[in-house]
């Protein structure tokens, strides 16, 4: 049977190559975002690269109008329903520093749409007994930090829904991956300074592929961001509190 | 952010730009870049010379919008955008029976390179050059998307096949792919004594493809020598592609050094039995060889490489002689060398094939080269033949107008379409293109 990938977030480059890994081992593949025209190439490149199916399909993290649409079309197909969460957007500090109401729409985008979401797809996953929820978070939300604290926060929360999630799923057969990837080179990261150590989105695609199958609880990606995170939160937080890092 | 500040090289390493580049992965913000600044679109950056190169200014990164729209499996027509890559295209399609109808020699090369170069390959004398395979073009110029054709707006197709990206952005296309039996080759190697008998061997060749590759070191009566290699695709099982590898730095001058590239190309040429042989290969093996060594050009150390490509007509064949001799003399060859039998196909104003030999060699970029290279150039404009321009990084503006004779209507046309030169690149300013409208 066909297992069903949901991806929220389709337009960004990292869900297109995971949409691509999917669809080359022969899932339907419901590509969820907000630029239709783009999601509908997209989709026909999963149709040609493997999925049985592939369909664009709308989706806003700031209007929960759009959610239940998407969860009745993933209902009316066979096989597992599973879930991929690639939305999220990143304003600068700066930018957050000038206009504080700038964070409500991080929040949205970065954690309480698509909690909402999943919250809403959770009881058709049980009751199929199984699926696999895959949930981009970042290494930002490890840590608060001068520079982007906003954003990590709202990922932080993210990341704490999804070991909740996490905990409620798998009683029922299904799964939770929480991946953490470090800087990746995507549009939102293009152009910014002080990047090192970039991974492409193919490169994450594959590990996230990796860790659904092996059903790992947490990644990051590349795998050595667990190390130097592993060390940023080791720092005492008085001295923590001087640092730019 | 839209743009980035790089430093970049085109796949020779001579010349560097440094400029302002976008990467757009959706074509509406590729829309909103061009309707922003007008810049040129680049692809991999497999140009080994200053063709993608935008020193000062703007160059819009088009690897990113790379998806496959639509295919037909009927006729066998591809829709696909202009950043995917001939290689990837390849391993995606042979396995159904379908290959892209010219594939140059390296399968980095993204479609909107290959068609802005109207690339040739290994079968350019029976399939022609790879515009002619070219159903339709998505071209955005100043932000607004059009589609063009051999039938709808031919001017503009003609000058935007082979056009080097002075037409616009080529954002997709549809693509004719070629039937084939699978996604392995048979390939023949022969040895090749010297040049008379190459150039018999070259128009005798009844296979779809074939290349010879040229002992560039080797003199007198053995001047020319090399190896032949014929090949068709078939169908069967052999081992997956060997995995790729990166050469991890830029290699010391010795390395290719005249002896070190005489030894290595008396071995290579030995490794094929002298009555020759026959052997099964993946097809990346055959189209793409040097792609299995990423970051290859590192090879030539920091000082980076030249290549010089010409082609001329079949009647001018003895000038091949008179090059070979003056590039064995000056010593400075590397093992790269390759000769291969063109056909007539051509689809641009711009494009680079004719019925005749074409002839390209790698040189590192050492004190005597760009001097020979631009003797070697002199002799092609002599016999009426022409140098290539994806692989061009010297050649003398007075040159052009007699290799490329619809250059003025090329100009003419670009002029209109972009009177204030922001698709310029590197290539066109030194070559001055604009001046012939
Ligand atoms: C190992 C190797 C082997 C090769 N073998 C062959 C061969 O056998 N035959 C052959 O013909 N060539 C060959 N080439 C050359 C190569 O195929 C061409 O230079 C090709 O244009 C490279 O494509 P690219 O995507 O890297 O383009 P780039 O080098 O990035 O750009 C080349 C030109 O195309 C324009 N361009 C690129 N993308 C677009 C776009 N989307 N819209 C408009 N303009 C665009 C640029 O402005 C520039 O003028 C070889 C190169 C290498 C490195």
């Amino acid at each position: 049977m066909t297992d069903t990938w949901i991806i929220l977030g389709g337009t960004s480059s990292m869900a297109r190559a995971f949409a691509r890994a999917v669809s080359r081992n022969g899932a339907q593949v419901l590509l969820a975002g907000r630029d239709m025209k783009d999601l509908e190439a997209s989709a026909s490149d999963c149709s040609l690269q493997g999925a049985i199916a592939a369909e664009a399909i709308r989706f806003d993290a700031r209007d929960a109008n759009t959610f239940a649409p998407i969860i009745d079309n993933a209902s009316k197909l066979e096989g597992m329903i599973n879930v991929a969460v690639f939305v999220g957007s990143m304003p600068s500090q700066d930018q957050i520093d000038a206009d504080p109401s700038l964070i409500a729409g991080t929040v949205t985008d970065n954690y309480a749409g698509p909690a909402t979401f999943l919250q809403m797809i959770a009881p058709a996953m049980e009751e199929r007994g199984g699926g696999t929820v895959v949930g981009v978070g970042s290494v930002a939300g490890d840590r608060g930090r001068i520079g982007n604290y906003v954003y990590g926060s709202a990922k932080a929360g993210f990341h704490t829904y999804l070991s909740g999630l996490r905990n409620r799923l798998t009683r029922s057969g299904g799964h939770v991956v929480t991946v953490k990837p470090g800087f990746v080179d995507t549009a939102m990261t293009w152009g910014i300074e002080g990047m090192f150590l970039v991974a492409t989105p193919d490169k994450i695609a594959d590990d996230i592929l990796k860790a659904v199958e092996k059903r790992k609880d947490v990644i990051y990606t590349p795998g050595f961001w667990r190390l130097i995170m592993g060390i940023i939160t080791a720092i005492p937080e008085r001295v923590f509190k001087k640092l730019s890092v | 952010m839209i743009w980035n500040t790089l430093t970049y090289t085109g796949w020779g390493r001579v010349h560097r730009a440094t400029a302002q580049v976008a990467r757009p992965e959706r074509i509406s913000s590729l829309a909103a870049i061009q309707a922003d600044t007008g810049a040129p679109a680049i692809g991999m950056c497999r140009s080994y010379g200053d063709s993608c190169l935008n020193d000062g200014g703007h160059a819009i990164d088009m690897t990113r919008v790379d998806r496959l729209l639509g295919f037909d499996t009927e006729n066998g027509v591809l829709e696909v955008e202009a950043g995917a890559r001939i290689g990837d295209i390849a391993r995606r399609f042979a396995p159904d029976g379908w290959l892209p109808s010219v594939m140059p020699g390296t399968g980095f090369a993204t479609v909107g390179g290959c068609i802005a170069h109207d690339v040739h390959g290994k079968n350019h004398h029976g399939a022609g050059s790879f515009g002619q395979h070219v159903v339709e073009i998505s071209l955005m110029s100043g932000g607004k998307l059009q589609k063009i054709s051999p039938s709808k707006n031919v001017k503009l197709f003609r000058a935007t096949i082979g056009g080097m990206g002075q037409t616009g952005a080529i954002v997709a296309a549809k693509l004719q792919l070629l039937p084939c039996k699978g996604d392995i080759m048979t390939v023949t190697e022969r040895r090749i004594e010297n040049l008379d008998h190459f150039l018999e061997a070259l128009d005798n060749s009844k296979s779809t493809y074939t290349v010879g590759w040229v002992d560039a070191t080797a003199k007198g009566e053995a001047l020319g020598r090399g190896i032949l290699e014929e090949a068709e695709t078939g169908y069967g099982l052999v081992p997956d592609a060997k995995r790729s590898r990166a050469v991890p730095f830029n290699a010391p001058g010795w390395a290719l050094s005249n002896p070190m590239v005489r030894l290595f190309n008396a071995a290579y040429l030995r490794r094929v039995p002298e009555r020759g042989r026959t052997s099964v290969k993946p097809i990346t093996e055959f189209f793409f060889p040097l792609d299995k060594l990423l970051e290859w050009n590192r090879l030539y150390g920091k000082r980076g490489f030249h290549q010089f490509q010409c082609v001329v007509p079949v009647s001018e064949a003895a000038v091949l002689r008179v090059m070979l001799d003056q590039i064995g003399n000056a010593g400075l060859a590397s093992p790269l060398a390759v000769l291969k039998r063109m056909g007539a196909g051509r689809a641009g104003l711009m494009s680079f094939p004719m019925e005749g030999y074409t002839l390209a060699i790698d040189f590192p970029n050492r004190a005597g080269v760009e001097p020979l290279i631009a003797e070697l150039e002199e002799i092609t404009k002599n016999a009426g033949g022409r140098v290539y321009l994806a692989k061009d990084a010297t050649l003398d503006p007075s040159h052009l107008m007699k290799m490329y004779p619809d250059l003025h209507k090329f100009a003419k046309l670009i002029s209109e379409i972009d009177p204030d030169g922001m698709y310029e690149t590197d290539q066109t300013r030194r070559l001055n293109i604009r001046s012939h409208a």
